[in-house]
């Protein structure tokens, strides 16, 4: 349920970055660790646009793989189930690589066609 | 008309993230030490705070407390005579399930700042959300207790992740349930191997003491300031 808050941090950010222009697609980036069910966020986001710039824009989500690297061999992998612990030394000093991420990578706007090009 | 991509590459949780900066300097120069409490809801985060928050040995506790709706866990931390701030989050957006950086600075004129060592934010019941949104605290501290069952870590990674302790509440009812307290703490090192936990039972008393300490060793420790 937190794709409530979170359509709103996304409509947020692309209010921000647009210029005042009318968006047709929102590009984001989901880190699987964010614990986002995308049809839930697509649905919210609809909602929460309404009124906005963004009203009637495409919701478009890559998932990003969770991926972790051992601070004490550099061992990288990927993960499907919540285990941080390396796989090769068995260390618990592991950062995340991959898969926080809750990023709008880029927009797509409508722009009148007569503006010059720079 | 055409069609023009422009590259963001921006957290969208951004927003959220500068004010809750914005909150940790303030508490930072009050020289309060601010602990976001969160766990699924009836796990007993006011039971446990009732227990602490009045002899914390040379710290002066207050609570903001988070809730949908009503105030009946002010109320009971207000008759320990302890400052309590109401936060209902039923104003916003049909009622979030969490406290969010902007929440808690709308919350900051009402908090009795100078007269505190240390704020406990009472977050709202739940595992998922609270653990998305920074408020401006210093340490998490999450409570899971033992009728929860023991896979919650893995359910609730990101929870689990971000929290400095676990408290494993309830655990006079061990002897009653097929709870397995080591495959719990096992599932724990799985996700988040450096949490700290505590053993503890509101109910009982029983690892109350360790609570306190922990409390009276945070609030006193010089903070790291975060990048």
């Amino acid at each position: 349920m937190h794709e409530l808050s979170l359509s709103g941090a996304v409509v947020n950010t692309v209010v921000k970055h647009a210029g005042g222009r009318p968006v047709s697609v929102v590009n984001l980036r989901v880190g699987r660790l964010r614990q986002v069910v995308p049809e839930t966020l697509v649905f919210y986001f609809e909602f929460v646009a309404r009124g906005t710039i963004c009203e009637g824009a495409r919701l478009e989500q890559e998932i990003v793989a969770a991926s972790l690297r051992c601070m004490a061999c550099a061992e990288e992998w990927e993960i499907e189930i919540p285990a941080f612990r390396c796989p090769s030394c068995g260390g618990s000093d592991v950062t995340v690589a991959s898969g926080e991420e809750f990023e709008v990578e880029s927009i797509e706007i409508e722009e009148a066609a007569c503006i010059a090009q720079r | 008309m055409h069609r023009t991509k422009v590259r963001i590459v921006e957290e969208a949780l951004d927003a959220n993230n500068t004010i809750a900066r914005a909150n940790r300097e303030d508490f930072d120069r009050a020289g309060v030490t601010v602990v976001n409490f969160m766990s699924a809801p009836g796990a007993g985060k006011t039971s446990l705070l009732e227990r602490v928050v009045g002899n914390v040995p040379g710290v002066r506790v207050g609570v903001l407390e988070g809730d949908v709706q009503g105030s009946l866990d002010a109320d009971r931390l207000a008759s320990l005579h302890v400052p309590v701030t109401q936060l209902n989050t039923d104003a916003s957006f049909g009622g979030e399930c969490h406290l969010d950086a902007n929440m808690v600075r709308s919350a900051l004129d009402a908090l009795p700042l100078r007269e505190l060592d240390m704020l406990v934010i009472e977050n709202v019941g739940n595992l998922v959300c609270p653990a998305e949104f920074k408020v401006g605290e210093d340490v998490r501290v999450m409570v899971a207790s033992v009728t929860e069952g023991e896979d919650k870590p893995l359910k609730y990674p990101l929870m689990f992740r971000t929290c400095d302790l676990v408290l494993v509440n309830k655990i006079d009812l061990l002897p009653y349930l097929d709870y397995d307290l080591d495959r719990f703490l096992y599932n724990i090192d799985q996700v988040h191997p450096d949490a700290e936990r505590l053993l503890v039972s509101a109910r009982t008393g029983e690892g109350i003491e360790a609570w306190r300490d922990w409390l009276a060793d945070i609030a006193c420790a010089p903070q790291e300031i975060p990048a």
